[in-house]
This record gives C-alpha cells, structure tokens and sequence, in this order.
C-alpha cells in the first residue's frame, strides 16, 4: 500500500497540468496520474477537420503526451473513463440549453460535476487524500470564518475562475492549484527545465467537445447521432421597432450580443438582443439596445463568503472575457439567488451564462444569469 | 514508492516462458534466413519452422500440414471467418455464431453483413454456454459457416464444441472454433472436437507477441484474405516469422508437458480465491457457469462498486487484475460478454477478471483476496458517502 496516501494528479497532456504533476513529485509528494476520457472525438467524425484532431481535448495524442510525462517523472498513471457522465451531466444540459435559447457555459458544468465532483470520487476509490489539477487559480483557509476562500490567480490573464464558481466547500477543502502564483511564462519555464515534453505545447483553446467553436454545426451533428431528429425550425428576424427583417433556421444558431451571421443587411450594424424559441423570434437592434442595468442570477454557489443578508459592493463579471464591472448585489428572498444592479449599464447580459462576484482578487461565489 | 506487482491476467497476456527464451533468442540471433530461399540459410530456417509446426500439432492432435501460422488469433479468426464464407458460393449465405465471441470474430461477422451475409448470433443463458441445440435452430439451408469459440475469454466457459461439430458435420457445414483462451488450459483434439478450423495465439501460452496459427481440415474451402507470395501453402503470404514460430512450438511442448500437473494446481488456486472471496467479501458472486470452465479464471461481480477505480486501487496495491478483455479497456459499454449472460450494466461494471497463470502462488492468492477485501470495503464506503 502506497504511504502516505498520494496526491491524485488530473493530467490533461497539456503543459499546465504536467508541470503539476512534476512539481508535486519534485517537492517529495507521492503522485498518482489520472487522465480523464470525457469525449470520443471519433463519435461525430463529420465535425473533424481536416488533419485530424489533434490539440482538442481527449485526443489520443494527449492521452500519449500525458503517459509520456507520467513515465518521465516515475509516478503511476491511468485513463479514467468519465464518457458517461460527461455526455448525461455536461453535454446534454448543453444542447438542451442551447436549443430553449440560452448560452450555456458547459466548462462550469464539467468543473462541477466532472472535474470535481467525480474526480475526487476516483482520487477517493483509489485511495489518494488530496487533488491537484492545473487551474490558475487560488484556495485559501480564512481562520475567522472557517471557509475555504478562493483567489484570482497571480497571472491575471490566465485566470480561471470563472469556469470555477461551482466549488464547494469539501471539494475546496481537497484540492492543491500548485499554478495559482505562478505566471503563465513560468510554468512554461519550469516545464523546460524539468525538461517535460509538453514544454512548448500550445494550450487548449475553446470548448473541448465543439471543434472550431462552431456549435450549431456540434449540435446538428450530434442530434442526428443520437436519432434526435434536429428540429426544422425556423422564424423571423425582428427589429426592436417591430419590423420582420428576414428569415432564420432556428434559434440555437444565435446568442445574445451577436453581429455576424444576421443574413440581414441594414445601414446600422445590428445585434441580436433576444432570442425566444418559443415563437423561434429573434430580436435584433443597435449596439445600445445591448445594455442591461440589472439582472437576476440564480442557484449561487457562495465560496468566500457564506452568503449576503444585505447589499453587497462587488464587481461582477458576465462572461469569461467580460471586464468585471462595478455592481452591487441585492438579496432576495433566496439565499442562493441576488438581483445585480451595475453602476454602469454592461452590453449582451446572455441567460445560461455564469455572473462571477468579486472583490477585489476574493471569488465571492457566482450563479447562472436568468 | 516501490510496490512488488503479481499478475492475474494472464488471459490478456503471458510473460515469455524461460523454456521459450532460451530457444528464442539463439534464433534471433542466429537464424535469419528466410524460409523460402534455397540456400543454406533458408534451408536452416525452414527447418526450424517445420519442427515448430510439428511441435503445435502434436498439441492439438493434428497434422502439421494443416497448421498455417499468422500473426497472432484475430489474423487467425479473421481468416476463418472471412475466408471460409467468401469462399463459399450460392445466391444467398448466411453465418452463425455466439453472442460471447471474441472481437476478432464478431467484427469480421459484421464485416460479412456489409458484403450481403446474413449472420445470426445465438445467445447464451446466464451460465455463458452455448446450447448446441440453438445452434442447430439457427442453422438454414443456406449456412456456409458455424464460428463458436471453445473457452470464453471473459468467464473461461468451455464451449460445447463437439456436440456442436456432431451437428455441423451432419449438414456439412464448415465448424471453425475460436481456440485462443483454451489452448494451453485444456486438452484439445481436434479430431475428437470435430472442428475444421481452429484458431490459437502464441502469447497466450508464454510466446512472444505476434504469432499465431490457424488449424485448417484438409479439404476447407478458405478464400484467401491478403495476398502476396506462396507462403504457407499459398495460404498466408509473407515471409514467416521464424523467431515467433519457434517459440510458439516451443511453448506448445512447454504446454502439453505441463498441461496435466498446471490444471490442477491453477484449479486448486482458482478454487481457494473464488471460496475466499464469497467466504470474505459479501455482495459478491461468480459470474457465468461455475462447472465447465478453463482451471485458470474466474469472473467475478462485487455489487456496489466502480470496476475501473477497483481495478486502479488494486494495481497500486501491486495486484495487476482487469474488468474484462484488455482489448476494451476504457470502454464506455459495459462488456458484451456479461451484458450477453444477462448482467445489468450496474453488475457489469462492477465485476473483475482474474486469470491465473503459472507464476501465481498460493501466497500471492491470499494476499490478493487481502487486498481485495480491504479495497472493495474502501469503495463501498465512499460510493455511500457519495
């Protein structure tokens, strides 16, 4: 039996999560690698592009690059297969988001219910205490309250929380992010001089499972495989002053803050403001017509702070790229659900995707815009 | 963190014996001719391949003419299976089979649908025997091929061949047997079996990697499925693999030598684990027919737990086991073999392979049921609280 009990160490193939590993088995720790099998790209091969797919996610070369790494560093290493869960807890929310006319964010779903919440469970079966994965991002424990509190990253430009809002508080309790002080340069120079493969491999980019970011193409594609007919829909293309401006094939083919694609030629640049998949209408106007003061978000997870009984000064961020803006949230009756009022007025506030709170460099926890 | 590993899966795979490393590597070494030529090289080549071909019939009964060496048993089962219906003429032909084969015989048979060959795959009860009456059922006027494998390499449940052949031979049908999983492990005739192919592997029984043979019945009507030079009869082209082939004759010699005093002992190891592990752990049962199986596996389900994370907690404890055929490893279905017997996906999942071989002890038994004991306890804990 393996003493003390390893730290289980979730292998991408990428440089980040390499670097992990080994520097885990540099500071003395027992290390075990595991990578997780969430998708097989050969299952809709039509959306593979030409030359194969290698870069994505899953892919047989990472499954290679991240042995290779665990055979350098001497630690033990298996494939977990998730495909399972990743297809019913992750995928599927996906395309059901997306086709009731939201844009959904399926990273934050697989950080909570894959990348966590079932990885601890394999770390657990095979006897490891603690996780480390590759994520930018900080854990800290606050004394005075008790809490595992999280923190931006050092390196501000890789910072990944984001997508990591759903954490609890157990799942916080067992998890290293060894890459939180580091900047993204520095790994990669760590990497090289612990002469690990993966030193210059480019990072991921996109959501693993869509290849080119193209989801409409995803979704037809994986409709027919699964003998979901894809819904003939279409509708019209309304303005915000009522006029029908065109024609579209379903709604899913549109998010909220989008330019390109209308298929329809106006003077004004247009945006899509709305999208309804019950009438299958989609509301296009000017860039003003973006704003949104306030929204509602809803089932919040509270990571640094155990919820608001009054407002709260943050700022809040409304899509991973998103600057966070100035806000103050407001509780409701529901202690997992504030109304957030921006100072300034922010562009495309899109239902499904995940409003983050902070303050300052604290996570204060996040929730899914309604 | 050094961990001493024992191996149970020896139906994935066997260590390279001594006995055969020993003959092995002096040939590699030594013997480069090919086969084919004329000169002294060849011939010295040619003569070693011939003694290896004499030394795999005397295991199975057979003349060694009618050995053809491939590349290992799917090569094998891919010949039989795909030379033997393509060869076959009519207006219509159709292909029975069982739903436990192996993939090398159930992807060649789906590989037939595609060139307009009707295939029906008899199902099994829970026990994971075929019933030579539903074979007899499924068979049509137009049946050029019955493919039944002798042991199951999931449960190592022995098939009723011979009943089976009585049948086929009757109607003249071709009988191919897929004998990978029991060559080695029980005697074979194949006279007495009345087959008229049968299919083995060298690395199942302590050869290397990469060679196999093919048992062909004198008068077998067999398309060829590569092509190339006059190898083998003009039955497998490509220059023969030398070194393999003589340690796989070699390694039939080691078999047939062992075979007696080997089945014992492994049935009294199997025996010991399987009785432990019921006595010991609870919620845990044989999967398959207990009675009439190869001495050397055992499948076992234990209800509650994730077999991938057993088979994980178990090889860092040092004991190297599988849930299934190596071949499927990772896979997202659950094995066609349990889910054939009638496992639920859930039991499935949740049962593990153990295949004995000749370097396992009576000690390294007892201290896996130890380690199992202690593992599934530790997974049953968690999945509760999870």
């Amino acid at each position: 039996m393996l003493e003390p009990a390893p730290i289980a160490v979730a292998m991408s193939g990428g440089v980040d999560s390499s670097t992990v590993a080994a520097l885990l088995v540099r500071q003395g720790h027992a290390v075990v690698g595991l990578t997780m099998q969430l998708w097989n790209q050969r299952r809709l091969p039509e959306l593979v592009p030409e030359g194969g797919s290698s870069g994505r996610c899953c892919s047989l070369d990472d499954v290679y690059d991240a042995r290779r790494v665990a055979e350098q560093i001497g630690i033990p290493y298996y494939v977990v297969n998730f495909e399972r869960q990743f297809e019913e807890q992750v995928v599927k929310p996906f395309v059901d988001e997306y086709l009731a006319g939201r844009t959904p964010v399926p990273c934050t779903l697989c950080n909570n219910y894959i990348k966590f919440d079932r990885f601890i469970e394999m770390a657990d079966s095979v006897g490891a205490g603690q996780i480390a994965t590759g994520h930018y991002a900080r854990i800290r424990f606050d004394e005075p309250t008790g809490r595992y509190q999280m923190l931006r990253p050092a390196d501000h430009s890789k910072d990944q929380t984001y997508f990591l809002f759903g954490l609890t508080q157990t799942q916080m309790a067992r998890t290293l992010f060894p890459l939180g002080d580091l900047t993204k340069p520095e790994v990669r120079e760590l990497a090289r001089s612990m002469d690990l493969p993966v030193a210059a491999k480019s990072d991921s980019q996109e959501i693993c499972f869509v290849p080119n970011g193209d989801y409409a193409a995803f979704m037809t594609a994986y409709l027919k495989e699964t003998g979901v007919a894809p819904a003939e829909t279409s509708g019209d293309i309304v303005s915000t002053g009522g006029r029908t401006l065109g024609r579209h094939s379903g709604v899913h083919h549109f998010t909220v803050g989008q330019r390109r694609g209308l298929g329809v030629a106006t003077g004004e640049p247009l945006y899509v403001i709305s999208t309804d998949p019950e009438s299958q209408r989609v509301l296009v106007g000017g860039s003003d017509e973006l704003l949104r003061g306030r929204f509602f978000a809803g089932s919040v997870n509270w990571i640094s702070i155990a919820g608001v009984g009054q407002p709260v000064r943050a700022e809040v961020k409304i899509r991973n790229r998103h600057a966070a803006a100035p806000a103050t949230l407001q509780p409701t009756d529901d202690p997992a659900r504030v109304e957030v009022v921006f100072d300034e007025p922010q562009r495309a506030v899109t239902p499904g995707q995940g409003a983050v709170f902070f303050q300052g460099d604290l996570v204060l926890g996040g929730g899914w815009i309604e | 963190m050094y961990v001493q590993h024992f191996y149970f899966d020896h139906n994935a795979t066997t260590p390279v014996a001594p006995e055969v490393l020993e003959v092995l590597a002096p040939c590699l070494g030594q013997v480069y001719g090919n086969a084919s030529s004329i000169h002294h090289f060849g011939q010295a080549a040619k003569q070693k391949l011939e003694h290896s071909r004499r030394q795999l019939a005397t295991l199975i009964h057979a003349n060694p003419t009618d050995l053809v060496f491939t590349s290992g048993g799917t090569e094998a089962d891919n010949m039989a299976v795909l030379g033997v219906a393509r060869a076959a003429t009519g207006p219509s032909r159709h292909v029975v089979t069982s739903a436990i084969e192996h993939p090398a015989v159930l992807a060649g048979c789906i590989q037939l649908e595609k060139e307009g060959v009707a295939v029906t795959r008899v199902r099994t009860g829970s026990g994971g025997v075929v019933q030579a009456d539903d074979v007899l059922r499924a068979l049509r006027p137009d049946t050029v091929l019955v493919s039944v494998m002798h042991a199951n390499n999931e449960l190592g449940t022995v098939q009723p061949v011979a009943e089976i052949a009585r049948v086929t031979r009757e109607r003249r049908i071709p009988l191919h047997v897929d004998g990978v999983q029991a060559l080695g492990k029980i005697p074979v005739d194949v006279e007495e079996l009345g087959a008229d192919l049968y299919s083995m592997s060298g690395h199942k029984i302590y050869a290397p990697k990469g060679v196999g043979a093919l048992w062909v019945r004198k008068g077998t009507r067999m398309a060829p499925i590569t092509f190339g030079g006059h190898h083998e009869r003009d039955r497998r082209p490509g220059t023969e693999n030398v070194p393999g082939i003589v340690s796989f004759g070699a390694a039939a010699e080691l078999a047939g030598r062992n075979l007696v005093a080997e089945t014992e002992r492994l049935t009294t190891l199997r025996d010991r684990l399987e009785s432990a592990i019921l006595d010991r752990i609870p919620g845990s049962g044989i999967n398959g027919s207990r009675w009439s199986r190869v001495p050397n596996t055992s499948n076992i389900y234990f209800d509650g737990i994730d077999g991938e994370a057993l088979v994980i907690a178990l090889d860092l404890r040092g004991f190297s086991v599988s849930t299934g055929a190596a071949c499927s490893s990772g896979a997202l279905t659950p094995s066609h073999v349990l889910t054939a017997i009638g496992l639920g996906s859930d039991r499935a999942r949740a049962s593990m392979r153990f295949s004995l071989g000749r370097s396992n002890t009576v000690q390294q038994v007892d201290s896996l049921v130890e380690a199992l004991e202690a593992s599934v306890a530790h997974l049953r804990r968690i999945s509760v609280h999870a």
